[in-house]
């Protein structure tokens, strides 16, 4: 996995020559973490070459049957025939369709289990086709409308076949703006942030984006054609430790592990505590807060913490109380 | 012969002046005929270092209540500073 630039790389955590993902294909707990933390993971050139050029032609006949209903026009008699909202992912795009392929491949199936179980709902996908030179641009934003207050969350899965080479204007998006709740068009106003990123790499890498990330595709200054395949999963089974929980147990910690009393360095707190640049001061306890829900989700314990701001206030009157 | 408004957007990371830019953006009135913004990222460091450099705040972002359940949305902490270009249009 490419670490992003200006982000302080967890050496004792994440080890050079640890085996990512999980050797089953599945996420480890700490790379769960840190997906969390900067809602998006990352993984370079994950689908090899003679799957990423087999799959442009299909995805060309799927941005044909696509882009007209976009803009409110039916699609051709022969189009290619899609799945509907709805339809659980292993009854979507059947062989010999090559989304297909690539949805089966068991590194993809590996992150998908991780984070919203073994066959989520499809709720739909979009061919991103933009030509070399083309200069369309779009506003910062988060995909749908303003979400509910609810800790689950759906993945979008984004697969660039053809990659995009440095300077060429790969998707911007802010890592650790997935926990924001907003108006979709309300961050339009922010034309740079401190630590976006905007995606360059090679040919086969996959994202996977918590719904929440804020970005925005971006112009094409190449004379190539850029190739973006994004999915959106929805959850149908409580995403509750569903990764490789292997390495749980050892990085898991309790409620005490606090930067100002005695911490760890070794814990999920540790990983949740890594600030963007764009989160600096008071801000980034906020930000600590709204991750630490999101654990006691993702890990099933509710006594979870990290830093004591939650479990501060949650124990505060009950003590006052004489409770035990 | 008039003036043409530039417009930066800055967003600090807390809610002085002489705190970090995180975000801005930056609106040209005279469609690049008047001086752009220092290079940078962030151009300025700080709003102070905006207002050394010439810029006029026009407003801030006002104190706002606690949200509830500590609820995180749009960056908090806004400043909207202008310039005005003469301009012989």
């Amino acid at each position: 996995m490419k670490w992003p630039s200006g982000v302080a790389k967890l050496v004792p955590l994440i080890p050079e020559d640890a085996p990512l993902p999980a050797a089953d294909h599945r996420l480890t707990t700490l790379e769960v973490a840190r997906f969390v933390a900067d809602g998006y993971l990352r993984f370079d050139a994950l689908i090899d070459d003679d799957l990423n050029e087999r799959i442009i032609a299909e995805l060309g006949a799927l941005a044909g049957a696509k882009f007209p209903q976009a803009v409110g026009k039916p699609p051709p008699e022969d189009a290619l025939e899609r799945p509907a909202t709805m339809t659980p992912l292993s009854q979507c795009y059947p062989e010999p369709s090559l989304v297909g392929e690539w949805i089966r491949r068991p590194e993809v199936q590996g992150i998908i289990t991780s984070l919203v179980g073994s066959d989520p709902l499809y709720d739909h996908d979009f061919v991103h086709l933009l030509p070399g030179g083309s200069t369309y641009e779009q506003h910062l934003h988060v995909d749908a409308i303003v979400d509910s207050e609810d800790p689950t969350f759906d993945i979008q899965l984004f697969y660039f076949p053809g990659g995009v080479s440095e300077g060429g204007g790969g998707t911007r998006f802010v890592p650790g703006s997935h926990l924001r709740r907003v108006r979709a068009e309300d961050v339009a106003r922010y034309q740079h942030i401190v630590g976006e990123q905007q995606f360059e790499g090679p040919p086969g890498t996959v994202m996977v984006f918590h719904h929440g990330l804020w970005h925005a595709g971006q112009p094409n200054p190449s004379d190539q054609a850029r190739w973006m395949y994004k999915l959106r999963l929805n959850p149908r089974v409580p995403q509750v430790r569903l990764w490789n929980t292997d390495d749980f147990a050892a990085c898991h910690n309790d409620a005490s592990d606090h930067t100002f009393a005695t911490m760890r360095f070794d814990s999920v707190a540790q990983v949740l505590r890594q600030g963007q640049p764009w989160q600096q001061g008071h801000e980034l306890r906020y930000e600590l807060v709204q991750r630490a829900r999101l654990w006691r989700y993702l890990s099933g314990d509710e006594g979870f913490d990290a830093d004591y701001y939650l479990t501060r206030l949650e124990q505060r009157a009950p003590l006052a109380a004489g409770a035990d | 012969m008039g003036s043409r408004q530039q417009i930066l957007h800055l967003w600090l990371a807390e809610a002085a002046l002489d705190q970090a830019v995180v975000a801005w953006a930056f609106h040209d009135g005279t469609r690049g005929g008047g001086p752009g913004l220092p290079a940078g990222d962030p151009p300025y460091a700080t709003g102070v270092a905006a207002l050394e450099d010439g810029w006029h705040l026009i407003q801030s972002s006002m104190a706002a209540p606690v949200a509830a359940a500590h609820e995180l949305s749009q960056l908090r902490h806004e400043f909207l500073l202008e310039r005005r270009i003469e301009s012989e249009d």
